[in-house]
């Protein structure tokens, strides 16, 4: 259990070392979520149906833009190497890493969602649904988007590859998670969507580390 | 006892002497004219029923027709999916690079079977529904599938060491396996959540026997044609990663 | 069935999409054999030229 906390706080120390890799994720899920309005047109009745759909594929492009950096950096100076090779548990370290990423990418979504959610005018009830479905379905994506990583490591392109690999199993996560806000915001009952959201997460959880740790051990000898 | 020891000791050395490239290569070459032919006769017997023996559908007229390759092309793309996989893990679980080259050779045959799907199915709905493309859930599915089998593809062509490639394709085309129901349950969900877009595409007409068996010759066709092309293509990869190694260089295809 | 192949080819007005189907199916069948098919002949013949090239530094070391 230490070791997992310590595999967190080190990381988030990296990570504060150079905050501008983070905020830089964080305004691409801005600027994108601006982007389509200005595309499509600012008609309010439009833009609260596309918000839910908008707004989490913003939040999958985001997520895929910070993925790499969850075992590049590691990998480039010989951490990684030591990481596995070290006498703890490589599911527990590659769980903490996936948190980390998931507090610095993930949490900040969740945050920052309910403000870019008043730009495309929705409501306070779909706004909270919103952020429910993010703080539920953004450590999914961490937690699938590390099997992504560890599967490209080292290879050329590997960043777009690796989109290409995620995108398809992110599919079921958006199709809950904006389906849960648009449910709730024409009135339906949301209730099935975060099921399905929380057993997902389980689901994930309780797979996803045993099969990046492999794939980490695959990308490393 | 010494006798049925070597009895079962005989059928293991058996068994896994077909997993080293060497052996299976000239077997794989007996096997493919025979594919060939069962190709051929399925495809016959399939197309025959097609055009000359189903009849003419009341609602959908001649076009219905199309579905003698869509649902087969569809159930072969699924079907390989799975083949692929297994042969993947089993490559994983017992480090052989045969399997890893079966499932290496099967994948292109299967995203060409997802294409040709969604290719007849688009064209199956525009003249019925009046669109190239609906929403659909099993399209919708069938084109995340084709999805997974590029990425497959691509991952493997990416990596240049070739083991690495078959150990990382074997882990995608896993967590692919396991997250195909999930893709496609997801799919059927969002369908009916937004009603307007969704027209059954798989509301086909009621299936007389003729349709059935049309469909399953059909099915049959693409089966033994995958193998068949399955066998060519794992041969190929056989000699492209195997062509440092003595049997290669004796071969009789290349001493002349 | 058919009264004619002229009817046989217009599939009641939906030639068209009939025949996109069944002639796409049939280009795929033909052409991914026969680039096999392709791939092969040039890995045998790498596999030649290297033998030569082999022989070749032998006979002359």
């Amino acid at each position: 259990m230490s070791a997992l906390l310590a595999m967190i706080h080190r990381d988030l120390l990296l990570v504060m070392r150079r905050k501008s890799e983070v905020l830089t994720a964080l305004f691409f899920f801005i600027v994108v979520t601006s982007l389509f309005p200005l595309g499509i047109g600012a008609d309010p009745a439009l833009l609260r149906k596309i918000a839910p759909g908008v707004i989490w594929v913003a939040a999958l492009l985001s997520t895929l833009l910070g993925l790499h950096r969850m075992f590049a950096a590691d990998d480039a100076d010989g951490t990684l190497e030591q990481i596995v090779l070290s006498p703890q548990p490589l599911v527990l370290l590659i769980t903490g890493k996936i948190i980390a990423h998931w507090i610095v990418c993930g949490l900040p979504l969740v945050i920052l969602a309910p403000i870019i959610g008043i730009q495309f005018d929705l409501d306070l009830s779909s706004l909270l649904v919103l952020m429910a479905t993010l703080l539920l379905g953004t450590p999914v994506l961490s937690l699938l988007g590390s099997i992504g990583a560890a599967l490209t490591l080292g290879v050329r392109g590997g960043s777009v590859l690796m989109s290409l690999l995620i995108l398809p199993l992110y599919i079921p996560v958006l199709i809950f998670g904006a389906g849960a806000v648009y449910a709730s915001s024409v009135g339906l009952d949301s209730s099935g969507y975060f099921s399905l959201l929380g057993a997902l997460l389980i689901l994930a959880l309780a797979f996803v580390p045993w099969v990046s740790a492999a794939a980490i051990k695959i990308a490393i000898e | 006892m010494t006798e049925t020891n070597n009895f079962s000791k005989n059928r293991l050395v058996n068994w896994f002497k077909f997993s080293s490239p060497a052996t299976f290569y000239p077997v794989a070459g007996k096997l493919i004219p025979f594919f060939w032919i069962l190709t051929a006769l399925f495809g016959a017997a399939g197309l025959w029923i097609s055009f000359f023996v189903a009849p003419v559908d009341a609602v959908q007229g001649q076009a219905y027709r199309i579905i003698f390759i869509h649902v087969p092309a569809s159930w072969m793309s699924m079907f390989i999916y799975l083949v692929m996989a297994a042969w993947a893990g089993l490559g994983l679980i017992f480090n052989t690079r045969l399997s890893a080259m079966m499932a290496q050779a099967l994948a292109p045959i299967g995203a060409w079977m997802a294409f040709l799907s969604l290719w007849t199915g688009a064209f199956w709905g525009k003249p019925m529904w009046g669109a190239w493309w609906v929403w659909d859930a099993r399209l919708t599915s069938e084109l995340i599938l084709l999805f997974l089998y590029l990425g497959f593809m691509a991952l493997q062509a990416a990596i240049d060491n070739p083991r690495r490639a078959d150990k990382a394709g074997a882990i995608l085309a896993l967590v692919g396996v396991v997250n195909v129901p999930i893709i496609y349950f997801s799919v059927k969900w969002w369908n009916t959540l937004h009603q307007g877009a969704s027209v059954s595409l798989t509301k086909a007409p009621a299936m007389a026997q003729t349709m059935l068996w049309g469909m399953l010759l059909m099915a049959l066709c693409f089966w033994m044609y995958s193998i068949a092309v399955g066998l060519m293509r794992v041969r190929t990869i056989i000699l492209e990663r195997e062509a440092h190694t003595d049997w290669v260089r004796q071969l009789n295809e290349v001493k002349n | 069935m058919w009264n004619s192949p002229a009817e046989f080819f217009a599939m009641g007005g939906y030639g068209l999409y009939v025949w996109s189907s069944f002639g796409i199916c049939a280009a795929v069948l033909l052409l991914e054999p026969l680039s096999i098919r392709a791939r092969k002949k040039a890995i045998i013949r790498r596999l030649k030229q290297e033998r030569l090239a082999e022989r070749f530094d032998k006979e002359s070391s």
